[in-house]
């Protein structure tokens, strides 16, 4: 079995666990959450399996010039749908809310469908300026902390949702149900200000690989690029959310609309600056 | 005047030390970088005209937009940025130092009221059975009490990670080290360029924004230029200089194989592989058969210069090109008559050899090779800030680790005796993560319970 076709099983687990988390708000059936929480885990463990696969893939094809799978879109995007995986999986295992998992798996899934469905999977020799170590260290901490990035939207998205609906108390016959199984808005500001306060160290840390690489490189650690600009402005949205916890009214529903904004900006400085702006990191043209 | 003036200045540092001051910068500074990565940096006026019209650009030059990251405005919110975090830290730091220093070791009465998680033991003991009983615990579960006596009441305190209220001042403080890390790199230290040509050595290097050419002193040597692909593919694989590093006569470095991702650095200057093209004008070597003789010679010739051939006659080569359409390399060239006539020009190629003898000249001229000259491109740098950017992100990381993961956690304990028993009031604090505390704390205080019941048992059953 080659690597992308365990990909694609891979694909199949998150969208069955997606649909069964989702499947859990109306039924609010245990059994569907364990078996939602199973497939999760079951894919993950797949993929970890698949990653590895690839990388051997890669010494079988390449022979000396072989190296771990995080470099072009296909590749990333499937470490991507890992990393979330991974993050979503630590923060379940602390807060055991399943209803999470309906918020956070339609990331990894939806990363992986288009991984393998819609981007090239062949394995291709580096070009020079990727041939680094500082390759590996820049992916793992930037997608690690992209990946803590998703769940914190994840859960903002629920608790706008569950704010917006304990204000208006009248139209909550069906939703309330449904609500009902939500965390409670405090425990969704607390998961939400946990992930970012996992992902910002991370994020800084990838910058920091990514300037100390340029400047190995090219001899700059800071040339305004597109990208690297991008990854400021993320930095920039999350550090006004970690001091907004702090500022009366700024908590609660801004704090999770930065949060959204800080994901939305992710995604833009990951794929938007490839597909829509130039600059150095050419993977996604 | 002076009243007016001191409300004056309160307002304006409360101005610089607010957190909403802070979260509008961070946003404005989000904001507005966007500008920056939708508009193209540093182009020639002559581009953006042609994109966006004479107008548009004119007002792009007025806010700098084509330079924004160095604009006014942009370094205006940046300075505002650094006197917020400034302000902020004098404005909060004192009061972390004294908390870290001078702990309070004697907690008043409104402390245990006002504490959610404080709580109260009464223990059928005297203050001088249970008093080490209670300290060791403290030591034992937590971290080794201060003890202070006062009024008759024995306060222990114990503290864990003090110091994790730094964490945040630090972060702070290593953001302010990256801007002077930066600032120094752009006072002392350059960015440049410089093209060497195989087999020659330059020691000026050309700013990248122009102007003057910059002597380092001493010189670089190419000794050669190559491009490799990876196999039966037109993808390179490495692009590699071979460098020597000349200073005073002496050859300091020594065929130093340079790559993509692998400079050299001497004093503090560092080169890098940057670029490569053809460098002058290339060697060909020609294979020269008289028609009149059959004779055959081999003749090497640099372009543009005249070589000789037998009876008199020269001929030059004018134009070269690795590929002619799709004939291969190829040669324009033209032969002079013993008497210095100029003749017809014509072209070799170097795949068709007997193509030339179709033309019926004096001589015969096929093609056997050439040696075209390599120029390697080389971005040269110093920087004399790098390590103390480098000092600024090692802090902000684990500042920020420091900040977010650890707190600084306290527990006070206060003994008194009362007719014959010992009332033991304790309350915690924590930081940050106080929820998290509390539930230790909680078990804490029920595990101390626990043994000063048994203890009290067994003092019972002995007596």
């Amino acid at each position: 079995m080659t690597s992308s076709q365990l990909s694609n099983i891979v694909t199949i687990a998150y969208f069955a666990s997606m649909v069964l988390f989702v499947a859990y708000l109306p039924t609010r059936s245990r059994t569907v959450a364990l078996i939602a929480r199973i497939g999760a885990w079951a894919g993950f463990a797949l993929q970890t399996a698949a990653l590895g696969l690839r990388w051997y893939e890669s010494y079988q094809m390449l022979g000396a010039d072989g190296r771990a799978p995080l470099s072009n879109l296909y590749e990333s995007i499937v470490f991507f749908a890992w990393c979330i995986l991974l993050i979503y999986i630590l923060v379940d295992l602390k807060y055991r809310q399943a209803a999470i998992g309906a918020f956070v798996l339609p990331f990894a899934f939806l990363g992986m469908a288009w991984a393998q469905l819609g981007l090239n999977d062949a394995i291709d020799p580096l070009v020079p300026a990727l041939q680094s170590n500082w390759l590996t260290y820049h992916v793992i901490t930037c997608f690690l902390g992209y990946a803590a990035f998703a769940v914190a939207c994840g859960v903002s998205i629920m608790y706008l949702i569950r704010v917006g609906k304990e204000k208006h108390p009248a139209d909550s016959s069906a939703a309330g149900g449904v609500l009902a199984l939500f965390p409670s808005s405090r425990v969704l500001d607390d998961i939400n200000y946990k992930a970012i306060m996992i992902g910002f160290p991370l994020l800084s840390l990838g910058i920091i690989t990514g300037a100390a690489w340029a400047n190995y490189a090219w001899g700059t650690y800071w040339s305004w690029d597109p990208k690297e600009t991008w990854s400021l402005i993320v930095w920039l949205i999350y550090a006004a959310f970690l001091h907004a916890r702090f500022t009366r009214g700024w908590v609660g529903k801004r704090a999770a609309v930065l949060s959204i904004t800080g994901f939305a900006a992710t995604i833009f400085c990951y794929l938007g600056v490839n597909l829509v702006l130039s600059g150095l990191h050419s993977y996604g043209g | 005047m002076t009243a007016k003036k001191e409300t004056f200045f309160r307002t304006l540092w409360n101005f610089f030390c607010s957190l909403k001051l802070t979260i509008t910068t961070l946003i404005l500074l989000a904001v507005t970088s966007i500008i920056g990565t939708v508009i193209q940096q540093n182009r020639p006026a002559g581009e953006y005209i042609q994109e966006y019209g004479e107008s548009t650009y004119r007002f792009f030059a007025a806010l700098q937009l084509t330079d924004m990251y160095h604009s006014w405005w942009f370094l205006a919110l940046l300075v505002m940025f650094c006197l917020n975090l400034i302000a902020c830290s004098i404005k909060r730091l004192p009061g972390a130092w004294k908390t870290i220093r001078e702990p309070v070791l004697v907690p008043d009465e409104n402390q245990f009221r006002n504490s959610a998680n404080a709580d109260e033991i009464l223990v059928g003991a005297s203050l001088g059975k249970v008093r080490e009983q209670v300290a060791n615990f403290v030591g034992d579960r937590f971290a080794a009490p201060a003890v202070t006596e006062k009024d008759g009441r024995l306060h222990l305190y114990a503290q864990k990670a003090p110091w994790a209220r730094l964490g945040v001042y630090v972060t702070h403080l290593s953001i302010l080290i990256i801007f002077v890390g930066a600032i120094i790199g752009n006072l002392w230290g350059f960015k440049a360029y410089v093209n060497i040509a195989e087999g020659t050595e330059e020691s000026r290097v050309w700013p990248q924004n122009g102007g003057a050419p910059i002597d380092l002193g001493f010189a670089v040597r190419c000794d050669d230029f190559d491009v490799t692909y990876y196999e039966g593919s037109n993808r390179p694989k490495e692009f590699m200089s071979l460098l020597d590093i000349v200073d005073g006569g002496r050859e300091v470095v020594k065929d130093r194989k340079i790559i993509v991702n692998d400079p050299v650095s001497y004093q503090g200057i560092t080169f890098y592989q940057s670029s490569y093209g053809p460098a002058g004008d290339p060697t060909i070597r020609m294979r020269v058969k008289a028609n009149g003789s059959g004779e055959t010679t081999e003749v090497t010739a640099r372009q543009g210069e005249h070589a000789t051939l037998p009876g008199g006659y020269t001929f030059a080569v004018t134009g070269f090109t690795p590929s002619y359409d799709r004939f291969g390399p190829a040669v324009q060239m033209h032969v002079n008559s013993p008497d210095g006539k100029h003749g017809n020009p014509f072209i070799v190629l170097q795949n068709y050899p007997d193509f030339d003898v179709k033309r019926a000249g004096v001589f015969s001229f096929s093609l056997l090779g050439y040696d075209q000259p390599q120029y390697t491109g080389l971005q040269v740098k110093k920087d004399p800030g790098v390590w103390v950017v480098w000092l600024g992100c090692t802090l902000l990381v684990v500042g920020s680790l420091v900040a977010f993961f650890l707190s600084h956690r306290r527990i006070w304990v206060t003994l008194e005796e009362q007719d014959g028993r010992t009332r033991i009031r304790l309350c915690c604090s924590a930081h940050r993560n106080q929820p998290a505390f509390e539930i230790f704390f909680e078990d804490f205080k029920k595990k101390l319970k626990a043994e000063l019941a048994s203890r009290a048992k067994g003092l019972d059953g002995g007596i």
